[in-house]
């Protein structure tokens, strides 16, 4: 089961500066959905809000509306701690837990929640995530090895297979694939088609290319300048953003012409 | 105490291609002053790291040679010495280690969790202000004269531990280590208290700065994951910290180790292998022992005094070399490659 977002009139600021203003986005359930934009535009920023990790910033907060399937991610009586459970994030930087081995990296969410789960389980758990994620065949004989001595496209596969292991509704990508090679984005990229079948992706991405190969629909962010708040310039089914935006930023942006 | 020679930071070498100037010939200046630079330094950092090797190998060696006559001598030579219990110097500085490893982890114990508990405080939950003005309050805590920490805990503490102990002596008494209370608390337990008073900035300071090096990655990884924050410092902030923990805590053993006045000026000494925390006149410490006894000895006294300080040299050693041990065990899984 995953669900889908709707944000309305959503601004973002850190302390008395407006970062991100009036976005209206609908993301769909099971779709792969890119943010693209230039450096700066507030794409990221804007990521953050729909898992509530901006308010890891001192000072950081929003105003307006984000509801997963009716349910408002900033009711009153919502803890953070929650949305996070069902909201899973993946990092620009592959960032396992270094004091971890394989298997207890892909664990340590499922250990949050103070579940007790049976050796068989857990075992069952780790091979399941690491098949999830791509990763299950290169690892399966040295689980128990620190996280930290993969690969870097191998670590950010186990933290898509961290991510999945606690079994939340949407995943978030914070440029996922910046700072990997060709070949490992290649396997990034195929691990996303492969998730959209369950899970609600929303992926940040600097590759325009990437936004094109991976995503069903896309956004592009803008920024009117330095200092000015980052808007939400146009959505629409991605063959139609790459093919004829319609908006002239849009175009410029695709074509290369600035960013 | 630890032996390491560590390379000089990456960025203290003067890049000599940088600043060169607009001709060829100033720029080939610039380079030959920074290849002399280069070379001084690196002689500098080198010298400084063999001085390190040789103050400790004349340290070990004048140890050696000055307890050398009381580690030889006889029976009856050593028991002319007044204050001289047991027939051989092992005999005498066995109960001394006894005490100085008892005071000092009986302080490890009480100040490491305290310890742990504030420089978390500091560094993870504390708003910024405050644990600003924390940090300075902590750092000044190790300014105070160990004179000073003595004679608090002389004159002040012993009276406020004197209820504590006895309703510890009264109501836990059964268990040995309790047993026996006699006021006022001039017992290893009060001792140990000060010391671990004593040692308390050393061991916060150096965590606090682990702590606050946990990379943000980690942090978030673990919040995103939906951890809360207490949940999230024990999956980073506190595997990550481990190993500084450890050396903060063995820094603090350290200094417990050798700790003297403070002792001295607390503890009702005695020469016995004995786990009596709160009966006075049970332990002693051997650097206390060293100067309660050092004025008035001369000749083989001496020399048996500072075979107990060769005793207290390698234990400071061997206490080194296992926290070494422990951090190296797991340096793979400690996040610094």
């Amino acid at each position: 089961m995953s669900n889908r977002i709707d944000v309305s009139d959503l601004d973002v600021y850190y302390g008395d500066f407006l970062a991100v203003q009036g976005v209206n986005m609908t993301i769909e359930a099971r779709q792969a959905t890119a943010l693209i934009g230039p450096s700066g535009c507030g794409k990221s920023t804007f990521l953050r809000t729909l898992n509530r990790m901006h308010e890891v910033i001192p000072g950081a907060r929003v105003q307006g509306k984000a509801l997963m399937d009716g349910q408002d991610l900033y009711g009153a009586d919502v803890d953070p701690v929650t949305v996070r459970r069902l909201v899973g994030m993946v990092f620009q930087r592959p960032n396992p837990f270094p004091t971890m081995s394989i298997a207890d990296n892909v664990l340590a969410g499922v250990r949050l929640n103070n579940r007790r789960m049976s050796k068989g389980d857990q075992q069952d758990l780790v091979e399941q995530s690491l098949r999830g994620a791509n990763l299950w065949n290169e690892v399966k004989d040295r689980l128990a090895r620190p996280g930290s001595s993969l690969s870097g496209g191998q670590q950010q596969r186990l933290c898509i297979a961290r991510a999945i292991a606690v079994k939340p509704q949407v995943l978030l990508m914070d440029e996922p694939c910046s700072a990997l090679d060709p070949i490992s984005t290649l396997a990034i990229e195929d691990l996303i088609a492969e998730l959209k079948s369950q899970y609600t992706i929303v992926i940040v991405t600097h590759n325009m290319q990437q936004a094109a190969r991976v995503s069903d629909r896309t956004g592009f962010f803008n920024i009117a300048g330095t200092g000015k708040p980052g808007r939400l310039i146009e959505m629409d089914d991605t063959s139609t953003m790459f093919s004829s935006p319609r908006e002239q930023a849009t175009e410029d942006y695709i074509s290369g012409r600035f960013g | 105490m630890a032996v390491t020679t560590t390379p000089p930071p990456r960025g203290a070498a003067p890049r000599p291609s940088s600043d060169a100037g607009d001709t060829a010939g100033a720029a080939a200046r610039a380079a030959s002053t920074g290849r002399l630079a280069g070379r001084v330094f690196g002689a500098l950092s080198t010298g400084a790291g063999v001085l390190i090797l040789v103050t400790l190998a004349a340290v070990a060696v004048f140890l050696v040679l000055r307890a050398w006559p009381a580690l030889t001598a006889s029976r009856e030579e050593l028991e002319a010495i007044s204050w001289f219990n047991g027939g051989s110097v092992a005999e005498y500085v066995g109960p001394l280690i006894f005490g100085t490893l008892l005071a000092s982890l009986l302080a490890l114990l009480l100040a490491v969790p305290v310890s742990i508990g504030i420089a978390l405080f500091i560094s993870h939950y504390a708003p910024r202000r405050l644990a600003q003005g924390l940090g300075y309050l902590i750092d000044l805590l190790a300014a105070i004269p160990s004179v000073v920490y003595g004679l608090w805990g002389a004159l002040w503490l012993i009276g406020r531990l004197d209820p504590v102990f006895a309703w510890l002596s009264s109501n836990l008494g059964f268990i040995p280590l309790f047993a026996d209370y006699q006021a006022p608390a001039k017992n290893i337990m009060s001792a140990s208290v000060v010391l671990a008073v004593m040692i308390l900035p050393i061991i916060t300071a150096v965590s606090r700065e682990v702590f606050l090096q946990t990379p943000r990655l980690h942090e978030e990884a673990s919040l995103a994951l939906g951890a809360t924050r207490w949940e999230m410092v024990r999956q980073a902030v506190l595997p990550f910290g481990r190993s500084g923990v450890i050396s903060a805590s063995m820094l603090g053993l350290g200094r417990a180790l050798g700790e003297t006045m403070a002792v001295l000026m607390v503890i009702s000494p005695g020469f016995l292998f004995s786990f009596f925390l709160l009966k006075p006149g049970q332990q002693q410490t051997i650097a206390a022992n060293i100067a309660s006894k050092f004025p008035e000895a001369s000749g083989l006294s001496v020399s048996a005094l500072i075979a107990t300080g060769l005793a207290l040299f390698v234990i400071t050693f061997v206490v080194n070399f296992a926290a070494r041990w422990v951090i190296a065990r797991r340096a793979e899984f400690s996040g610094a490659n």
